[in-house]
């Protein structure tokens, strides 16, 4: 019972609007703290790595961009799919708040992977499994985001745009174990791995605080859009003459 | 100062990187609030336009 009113407020755009903008608060400020806390460990409180020096603190930068690369997207994907299957618009407008945010952080996964390559591997790129299905990801990014503005019909859009989504998921876990799958020139993964973290913790604390950060951030900025969002697929609703 | 500057070296390397990461932040706070902004403004016009009955003037809830 209890449930059910839950889920039902969940498809109320006015409740919606609200929540979004009180919980935005309370991402968006733990967010900025963890990430100042995580990026001063990573640049001046952790020791340079034994064998790539001071070059590996990328690493602070680049693991979360591509963690919330691929959160985003399983998040788009499976709000996706609930507006697909019970014809939620409000879930449909998640996928779209969420797919510009996703976007930014695969091409931030790439520009700094490329950037750690460089120095590391002696190459900015190589078409190998790891790099190429995180390209491709940030291309179904690209294609879900054209895709909606091909309409002018939102809910047009959010039908169409959400069977790419739905059928683009099946990337995500080719990205995360093509290291293990394929012979990759990219290293395998560091923290999430047998026998717990190949890293001391004054490496690995920071990472986690940048790992909550960007989490975090992707909340706050979802809030935001949510709220735009919600307001573009209200059409002749009440409450819309009684924003703040 | 300096040698933190420096990073042994691969300054070159790291410090693009959090400057990029920095504008991708940025880029995502600023598109996010224009997002909301500009629904909101557009929401309130058509409230505006809305059949009296069905939404309170827009002006009175300034």
């Amino acid at each position: 019972m209890a449930t059910w009113t839950w889920f039902h407020k969940l498809a109320s755009p006015p409740h919606v609007y609200r929540i979004a903008g009180q919980l935005l608060p309370w991402f968006a400020i733990p967010a900025v703290a963890l990430l100042a806390a995580g990026i001063y460990g990573g640049l001046v409180l952790a020791p340079p790595d034994y064998q790539q020096g001071d070059a590996f603190r990328i690493i602070y930068v680049h693991a979360p961009s591509a963690w919330l690369s691929l959160m985003c997207y399983t998040v788009m994907a499976v709000a996706a799919a609930v507006g697909l299957i019970w014809r939620m618009k409000l879930a449909h407008a998640l996928a779209a708040a969420t797919a510009p945010i996703g976007a930014s952080f695969a091409l931030l996964c790439l520009a700094t992977g490329s950037l750690w390559g460089r120095p590391m591997w002696g190459t900015w790129w190589e078409w190998e499994a790891r790099l190429t299905s995180q390209l491709l990801l940030f291309f179904l990014y690209l294609g879900y985001m054209a895709l909606r503005a091909a309409f002018d019909d939102l809910q047009r859009a959010d039908r169409a745009s959400a069977l790419l989504a739905i059928v683009g998921v099946v990337n995500v876990p080719i990205i995360h174990f093509s290291v293990y799958w394929w012979h990759s020139l990219h290293q395998a993964s560091t923290v999430l791995r047998k026998g717990g973290p190949a890293m001391p913790m004054s490496m690995l604390t920071p990472l986690l605080m940048c790992f909550a950060g960007f989490t975090l951030a992707y909340a706050a900025l979802a809030c935001v859009r949510l709220r735009g969002e919600v307001l573009r697929r209200e059409r002749q609703a009440a409450w819309l003459g009684e924003l703040e | 100062m300096e040698d933190f500057l420096n990073m042994g070296g691969y300054a070159r390397f790291v410090w693009p990187a959090y400057g990029l990461a920095t504008a991708v932040f940025a880029w995502n706070l600023w598109s996010a609030i224009r997002l909301h902004t500009q629904a909101r403004e557009q929401a309130r016009r058509r409230a505006a336009t809305l059949p009296t009955g069905a939404a309170r003037s827009t002006t009175e809830n300034r």
